[in-house]
């Protein structure tokens, strides 16, 4: 049992991670007895298990995520959402909350258009069939107001930080409302404008620097120099 | 504009080339990724007078839907030339060697994407060369893997190429484009270094086993260097930020 | 045959954001109205092409080259040189561009491009003549869109002057009907510097270089290229929508105002 790498070193495709008894983890591969990294990405060790977390990558959906997705088309009995996966997402009819069985296509279009905005629950997905989703739920269905920014989905725990430490620091600084699709579409809506720019600028620099340390010091410092230098009128909580 | 060709001096006396270079001698490369905004992974290599520009697009929606295979991605590759690259101006249209190598070059990656991880899609390389001065397809497989693993798909390693011919009769590496015109051979070797693997092989010209023995060592070797550098370009821009960024604060506590 | 493009949708809220933005005079990247996004601007990148350029207008990047070569005039100007204009919208620039022959979408950027040009006379097309009738030199503006995000006339108009004011061709002289070529270079004939400035109408605003994301909401686009005098030498509306008289005015107005100083970048850029 060889270990050729350290804890968060960056390593590129087709490295040699280790050989022998470990076990081969998310973006990695196994050819005989060696693992290599299959991505871009930091080295990630759990007990014997290696993993590489990727710094790039498209969105693969997950049973029970939750993402943003836009209305492409309107089928026969529901509508083709692009959730920004390789796939395109399936929104049935009965899996939208609290309307009566559509009857008709012009149904279908008054509930969700073409180019609506709607947040959603993957319900299924294995790589067989495209992913089916769904507005059942509390906080699911049309987007009405906000503004979209999209993040490399790799981002997206970072993001959100461990048990939700980054995404509460954002949403408290800037008191503004932040959906985060796990998709790596992020819906952020204000009543004002300027606290959701210091929001964006805020997802920006962490997309940017995800994979450094002393993120979440810098981030909290770059909040509170923004809003205050921008007297914004906000709801902080008071410390 | 001169386009009066004279019979060139392929090597001097002092065993020198026209641009100065040693028969096993490379032009130099240099590699960027990220250069381009729209595309999920791109990359930028420049060798000698050599501009190529590569983009990857995907895993995406197959279009036509019945294109997709069931298992796996697709792969799609376009091998452009500006018409502004060569020295006489080139038609837009793609020509019967552009599309040649867009199958070659094509074939050269799919034994280093993991395309099972993505059935059903499919993932399209673009290379275009801006300007051309021999060994465009080995720089375009070099960059086509720098812009895979800058679009995030999982890769079983990178793809390194290089070629190698011969010039009034001494094997030499990585001709330009007035060596080929001149040269008896030229052989462009794609391998993938992590296990050592051929991905793409051409010869056109004359070589006996020998010269072939050794021109195909020769290849594999500067294959070898240019992965180095290709790993190195992919993990720069992460460790510049970092270094950047933790440079400026104490890391205070261990982050996840 | 033209048809309207299918384009994938755009949210309804992204098209509310940006006209209410607008509304406040207010744009998604802090821009005012009539302010162009920050332009980098490279030539003789290329040293095969007789002139190159590169531009880089906020996150567009075009490139263009020049080729100078010899050829036959057409029959109905049998002294004059030719110019021609191609652009390319490669798939590598974006996931809207497919692969083929140039679409409507290139032809129309490209002789927009072209249009620009020739009505202002840049390039002295008699001075391109080798013998009457029968040889003269072609000049190939080759428009390659690397990626686009937005304004891809704009950008492109400036790179193919900026790539015509760095092009150089070979001196020559004609020997018993024979083209002789000398080792010395000279730039093109070009006495002319025209300047295309594209405004995009968005509920009732009037911005100009539009970004990617806005030209996606516009009703409807107005390219002005103007001369060094201040002339009009070229227009083209563009989009499905419409733009009153009153907005026509204004965009022609503003146009004329701020090519000035697009001009002095381009000259600049190229070391004039």
């Amino acid at each position: 049992m060889t270990l050729y790498v350290e804890k968060k070193q960056l390593v590129a495709p087709g490295e040699i991670l280790a050989e022998g008894d470990y076990v081969s983890g998310e973006n990695t591969h196994r050819e005989g007895e060696k693992i290599y990294s299959s991505r871009v990405g930091v080295v990630e060790i759990i007990g014997d298990r290696l993993g590489v977390i990727p710094l790039k990558g498209c969105y693969v959906p997950h049973v029970g995520d939750l993402v943003v997705g836009r209305i492409v088309d309107i089928g026969m009995s529901g509508w083709i959402v692009d959730i920004g996966a390789p796939y395109p997402a399936l929104l049935p009819a009965s899996e939208t909350f609290g309307h009566r069985m559509p009857r008709s296509r012009m149904d279908l279009t008054r509930i969700f258009d073409v180019g609506d905005l709607v947040v959603s629950k993957v319900l299924a997905f294995d790589r067989t069939r495209d992913p089916l989703i769904s507005n059942r739920g509390q906080g699911l269905g049309k987007v009405t107001s906000g503004r979209i920014i999209e993040l490399s989905p790799t981002k997206v725990p970072r993001l959100i930080g461990k048990k939700g430490s980054m995404i509460s620091l954002l949403k408290r600084e800037t008191g503004v409302n932040i959906t985060v699709g796990q998709n790596g579409t992020i819906l952020v809506s204000s009543k004002s404008p300027d606290s959701e720019n210091v929001a964006i600028q805020a997802i920006g620099m962490i997309e940017r620097e995800a994979h450094t340390r002393g993120l979440t010091d810098r981030i909290q410092a770059m909040l509170r120099t923004k809003m205050r230098g921008e007297h914004i009128e906000s709801a902080r909580s008071t410390y | 504009m001169n386009r009066q060709e004279v019979p060139i001096e392929l090597i001097s006396t002092d065993g020198l080339r026209i641009d100065g270079r040693r028969l096993d001698e490379s032009r130099p490369i240099k590699m960027e990724v990220g250069v381009l905004d729209k595309a999920d992974g791109s990359a930028y290599v420049e060798q000698g007078k050599n501009r190529i520009l590569i983009a990857v697009y995907g895993p995406r929606e197959a279009h036509p839907k019945h294109m997709a295979l069931p298992h796996r991605a697709s792969l799609r590759c376009r091998y452009h030339m500006a018409p502004f690259s060569t020295p006489e101006r080139k038609s837009p249209a793609p020509s019967r060697r552009e599309q040649e190598l867009s199958k070659v070059i094509r074939e050269a990656l799919e034994p280093a994407v993991l395309s099972e991880y993505y059935p059903r899609t499919t993932i399209d390389m673009f290379i275009e060369v801006l300007q051309s001065d021999g060994g465009t397809r080995c720089a375009g497989i070099t960059g086509a893997s720098l812009a895979l693993s800058d679009a995030g798909i999982p890769m079983r390693g990178l793809v390194a190429a290089s070629a190698v011919g011969k010039i009034a009769g001494r094997i030499a590496l990585d001709l330009s484009d007035a060596e080929d015109k001149q040269g008896e051979a030229d052989m462009p070797v794609a391998i993938m270094p992590k296990s050592d693997v051929v991905t793409l092989l051409q010869m056109d010209g004359n070589l006996t086993y020998e010269e072939f023995e050794r021109g195909f060592e020769l290849a594999v070797r500067t294959c070898h260097e240019i992965h180095e550098q290709q790993k190195t370009v992919l993990k720069e821009r992460y460790l510049a930020i970092k270094e950047e960024v933790e440079e400026k604060s104490e890391p205070r506590k261990e982050e996840e | 045959m033209s048809s309207t493009p299918h384009l994938p949708p755009v949210a309804a809220i992204a098209q509310k954001t940006v006209t209410d933005m607008l509304a406040l005079g207010r744009r998604m990247d802090d821009r005012g109205l009539h302010e162009f996004r920050e332009m980098k601007l490279e030539v003789g990148l290329i040293e095969r092409a007789c002139g190159s350029a590169l531009i880089n207008l906020g996150k567009t990047k075009v490139m263009v080259g020049v080729k100078v070569e010899e050829g036959q005039p057409f029959p109905d100007t049998p002294g004059e040189g030719v110019l021609t204009v191609n652009a390319e919208l490669v798939p590598l620039a974006s996931p809207l561009f497919e692969p083929g022959p140039p679409n409507e979408n290139a032809i129309e950027l490209a002789r927009v491009v072209d249009r620009g040009i020739r009505e202002s006379k840049a390039i002295d097309l008699k001075a391109l003549c080798i013998e009457q009738g029968k040889k003269v030199f072609i000049v190939f503006i080759d428009i390659y869109v690397l990626d686009h995000d937005g304004n891809l006339i704009d950008a492109s108009s400036i790179a193919s002057l900026a790539a015509l004011l760095n092009a150089k061709m070979n001196d020559y002289e004609i020997e018993n009907g024979q083209v002789v070529y000398k080792s010395t270079l000279r730039p093109l004939p070009i006495r002319d510097h025209p300047v295309a400035i594209t405004l995009a109408k968005i509920g009732k605003s009037l911005i100009i270089d539009p970004s990617l994301g806005e030209e996606q909401v516009m009703n409807a686009r107005l390219t002005i290229t103007s001369n060094k005098d201040g002339r009009i030498c070229a227009m083209q509306k563009g989009g499905t929508g419409t733009l009153t008289v009153e907005e026509v005015r204004q965009g022609v107005t503003v146009a004329l105002s701020r090519a000035p100083e697009i001009r002095s970048r381009i000259l600049g850029a190229v070391g004039m």
